[in-house]
């Protein structure tokens, strides 16, 4: 089912070329994407990747890059969003557009309601909406509330948006980053039963192995330069091809060898208790108990919306949820973490899964986003020092490798990967002693996956705790030295690495059939 | 993607950029660079419309005791503002500190000195009720201070009995007070040029510390040249106002009212650029989930703020009572509108996170030379506030115009003028809320806070 001839494309940019103040963010990038075809875009972090659909989609209009693209033979001018998708190019970011207040049905018709002379066709929009639903596999009322779904079937909703207006072509931006193993499953397959209808996708996103079992073919941004196009059905595209052609070297392995040196256990939760702060029956935490050593790298593995992420966040100075029982030990001594700044105090951090609600501040600078976390290290007397801050800022970005022209650019400006180095960059700069990482390798690529691993390691390897939340099972099995599994929010396990294994981390995160042995 | 720090091309652009810190460095620092600009030019044309009187000593220092007070307004509301609030109470509230610290005086004879420390507690305790509403019961700042407006107006006519309360003479110093003639036998105003020369010298140290950090630190520097034709335009700028002070009619020279407005820029910009607690403000402003989850009590700096506001309203309340040599009914009405406008013509965002002190002042003194500009020509107050209105809408509007933009190129300005906020928060990545975080970290009601 090749198809060579380029009069058959159904898009062709040639020659894009993007800049920005500073920075060259696409030279010269050609791409084509065939009829039907599941294109893949891979690439290091700010190589370029959303740039590029970025400027396909309209969101930077004709005029604001160089370069042409065709659509269905034709030549376009995009002057925004609105106008590719008339012409029938959907993209989906990430950043889900929903609006959380409206009606699933709502959404899917905001800003192109049936309607007659004004007058929304309620009946219409319904049964539509039920068709869409279908088509994409969300069995949900479509009167529900978008903020009553979850990530997943949001993302589903998002799809079943796109194809209301009749796309020809899905851009989908990192779609899996924040999806666990099910859904990404259930998307992936999706968009392979959209192929088969005649919609092709382009997909950009760092699990290369979703990548490999999806994609027909795949181009590699490097640097704003597209270098090459592997044709997946010609054979001989595995991960470890994908990733010399993205870093231009092979990665001898995913994650750094170990040097385990634990000590004893330095920080424990007990019999944590936390009432959903809506909900008062709702229980996010029901008697958790876990503990961490001295240098040990504590793995916490569970579904989506089992708990993790407020579990973390509760210990971490009470900001989620309300409390009503519990203790933390640190170091032997009881210690009452009331608020935030309490929680630093006493050596904790945590590096939050989404960084642009809970992790940054957009309109601030990289220089000040890094040191924000912990003021008083670079203050005397409430005065800072900011001469000290740029050095700072300049150690982590070297450290952290962070993509930018300089570290007084501002975060929004950054590419989502280094973005997420930057949050980490903040609460590293805290030097805590018990490092929680909720999901901290979303959206990074996998050099810099590699690089954030080696950090971690190295973290433990001073002593340090380190926390990490993960909803990537290989993730959690090749750092940690221990897993916590969680269920409704209750912890169900305490598996040591060397006896965990897929199988059995899934079993222990499906079910409350054990009790944690902590 | 190439960065490019070590690109030879790159200290092009380093000139004009580094001509812009002067202003403050950050995300407004572009559009302070075009509201002085729009300041200047604002100035040169009433220059030459009425004849060179704009630039004259006396219209100078009236300028500056006319539109002290909303300047020291501006400051206040500049921190409310990025914090993602509004006061709308500050007329009423300097009114009623104006009429208590006049009756104080008038009534009770209280030396004014301790009138003056009256005010200023009086001012501290009303920002620590509306605070108090704000930061701990959450109800919008809109609204606190909207009652404020009504509270205080109130207070001020019930106190007052809606007459006027004349004030001691001495007190006239805070508002129609000048610097004090030395006795040597010069023909100008010592003090005030002092005071420029103080001011020059603090230019041109603050440049040669700055350039000794950035080579410290290594970061990129602006040419030699950048720094010296900035420091000579500064410094000579200030010298030459202060001689303009310093030579107007004999007994006058520079205003007390605009030292201490001078003073309280210069304290407020140290609060907000070099302090934690200014850090607080911009990180709560601009994100407040962000910043409580950093450690931040968001709480604790809205309270502060609000009540900053406050006192500081209690200050301009009270030199405007002591140039109007009484406190009346009527004071201060509508102030908290020619400070509004002063913080966003200086550049600060409607959604928070964004302003500098600095641009606020430059910005009232645009309303200001403004106003003064178009009385100078004899414009009637009607045609004055039309004026003042459209300035306001033009220059908000080319501001939010020019950021849509980004840069373009000249074919993209035609035919994209909507598509405004897409390109500066262009979506990216993606956020998957905690379900309930939002409600729970954030104090403030809905629209108390913004995306
Ligand atoms: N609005 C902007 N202003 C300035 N520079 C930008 C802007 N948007 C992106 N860049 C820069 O362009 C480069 C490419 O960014 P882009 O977001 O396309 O990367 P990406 O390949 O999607 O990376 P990631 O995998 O981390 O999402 C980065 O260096 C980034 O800093
Ligand atoms: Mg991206």
């Amino acid at each position: 089912m090749k198809l060579n001839t380029e009069q058959h494309a159904l898009l062709e940019m040639r020659s894009i070329t993007k800049e920005f103040p500073g920075v060259k963010a696409l030279s010269d990038v050609s791409i084509t994407v065939h009829p039907a075809e599941i294109h893949a875009i891979c690439g290091e972090n700010g190589a370029g990747k959303s740039t590029l659909m970025k400027v396909l989609s309209g969101v930077y209009p004709a005029g604001t890059f160089t370069g042409e693209i065709r659509f269905r033979g034709e030549l376009v001018e995009f002057r925004d969003i609105r106008a590719s998708e008339h012409a029938g190019i959907a993209i989906i970011h990430q950043e889900l557009a929903l609006i959380p207040e409206l009606s699933v049905t709502e959404n899917i018709f905001l800003g192109n309601e049936i309607n007659h002379g004004g007058r929304i066709d309620w009946v219409a929009q319904k049964a539509r909406a039920l068709d869409l639903l279908a088509r994409v596999g969300l069995d949900e009322d479509p009167d529900t509330q978008i903020k009553h779904l979850g990530v997943g079937k949001q993302q589903l909703v998002e799809i079943a948006k796109a194809l209301a207006k009749d796309v020809k072509l899905l851009i989908l931006d990192e779609p899996t980053a924040a999806l666990n193993e099910d859904d990404s499953q259930h998307l992936l397959d999706l968009i392979r039963g959209l192929k088969g209808k005649g919609i092709a996708s382009i997909m950009i996103s760092h699990k290369l192995n979703e990548i490999e079992a999806v994609a027909d073919r795949i181009t590699i941004i490097r640097d704003g330069h597209a270098i090459e196009t592997l044709d997946v059905h010609a054979g001989g595209v595995d991960e470890d091809r994908i990733i010399r052609g993205m870093v231009g070297r092979s990665l001898e392995s995913r994650f750094p060898p170990r040097t385990p040196s634990i000590g004893d256990v330095f920080f424990e939760v007990k019999d944590w208790t936390i009432q959903h702060p809506q909900v008062p029956e709702r229980l996010v935490a029901k008697g958790s108990s876990l503990n961490v050593r001295r240098g040990e790298i504590v793995g916490i593995a569970g579904l989506m919306g089992a708990g993790r992420t407020e579990l973390a966040m509760s210990i971490f100075g009470r900001s989620y949820g309300n409390y009503l029982s519990g203790t933390i030990m640190k170091d032997g001594k009881e210690i009452v973490l009331k608020d935030v700044e309490s929680a630093i105090e006493h050596g904790l951090a945590y590096v939050s899964e989404d960084r642009k609600q809970l992790g940054l501040n957009l309109l601030d600078t990289i220089k000040r986003s890094v040191v924000a976390a912990k003021l008083t290290k670079i203050a005397k007397a409430g005065v800072i020092d900011d001469s000290q801050e740029f050095g700072i800022a300049e150690d982590y970005r070297k450290l952290l490798r962070i993509k930018t022209p300089s570290v007084e650019a501002g975060v929004s400006k950054l590419s989502g990967g280094n973005q997420q180095k930057v949050v980490l960059a903040k609460w590293m700069f805290t030097d805590p002693d018990l490092l929680i990482l909720d999901e901290p390798t979303r959206g990074i690529d996998v050099g810099a996956k590699y690089e954030i691993y080696t950090i971690i390691r190295a973290l433990a390897a001073q002593g340090k705790g380190v926390i990490l939340i993960s909803s990537e099972l290989p993730e959690l099995l090749g750092m940690a030295d221990r897993i916590y599994t969680v269920f409704e929010g209750q912890i169900t396990d305490n598996i040591p690495a060397t006896e965990a294994n897929p199988e059995a981390l899934m079993r222990s995160m499906t079910s409350a059939k054990k009790k944690a042995n902590a | 993607m190439s960065t490019t720090a070590n690109d030879p091309a790159a200290p092009k652009k380093g000139g004009l950029s580094d001509l812009r810190k002067v202003f403050g460095g950050g995300q407004s620092s572009l559009r302070q660079f075009g509201i002085l600009g729009s300041l200047i030019v604002i100035i040169l044309i009433f220059q030459i419309w009425t004849g060179g009187l704009t630039l004259s000593p006396t219209n100078l220092i009236n300028v500056v005791n006319q539109y002290s007070y909303i300047l020291i307004l501006a400051i206040g509301m500049v921190m409310v503002i990025i914090m993602g609030h509004i006061d709308l109470s500050v007329g009423s509230v300097a009114a009623f500190t104006g009429i208590i610290v006049a009756k104080s005086m008038a009534e009770w004879n209280l030396p004014w000195p301790w009138a003056i420390v009256l005010g200023i507690a009086v001012g501290a305790a009303i920002g620590a009720w509306q605070g108090f509403w704000v930061a701990y019961i959450g109800v919008p700042a809109f609204i606190v201070t909207l009652a404020g407006m009504l509270i205080f107006r109130g207070g001020n006519q019930f106190i007052g009995q809606s007459t006027t309360t004349p004030v001691p003479q001495e007190f006239g110093i805070i508002g129609a007070g000048y610097l004090p003639e030395l006795a040597v036998p010069l023909n100008f105003n010592v003090l005030t040029m002092i005071l420029g020369v103080v001011g020059a010298g603090w230019i041109v140290w603050n440049e040669v510390r700055a350039r000794r950090v950035q080579q410290k630190m290594g970061s990129e520097r602006a040419p030699m040249w950048v720094s010296v034709v900035k420091v000579v335009v500064l410094a000579g700028v200030i010298l030459w106002a202060a001689w303009l002070f310093a030579t107007g009619r004999p007994g006058t020279s520079f205003p007390i009212s605009g030292i201490i407005l001078v003073a309280l820029v210069i304290l407020y910009s140290f609060i907000t650029n070099n302090t934690i607690f200014g850090r607080h403000i911009y990180a709560v402003g601009g994100n407040r989930i962000a910043a409580t989850l950093s450690g931040v009590k968001d709480r604790r700096v809205d309270f502060f703020v609000m009540m900053n506001m406050s006192v500081l309203a209690a200050i301009a309340g009270m030199i405007y009572v002591a140039r109007a040599t009484a406190s009346g009914p009527q004071d201060g009405n509508g102030w908290e509108l020619d400070a509004i406008a002063a913080v966003f013509i200086g550049g600060a965002a409607v959604s928070g996170g964004i302003g500098t002190v600095i641009g606020s002042v430059i910005g009232g003194l645009v309303m200001a030379f403004l106003n003064n500009g178009l009385q100078l020509i004899g414009a009637d107050a009607d045609v004055v506030q039309i004026i003042k209105g459209l300035v306001l809408l033009f220059a908000v509007g080319v501001d939010v115009w020019s950021k849509s933009q980004g840069r373009p190129s000249i074919l993209g300005i035609w035919g994209n003028r909507r598509k405004a906020r897409l390109q500066t928060e262009a979506p990216d990545e993606a956020p998957t809320t905690v379900p309930g975080t939002q409600s729970n970290l954030s104090s403030q009601p809905e629209d108390a806070r913004r995306p």
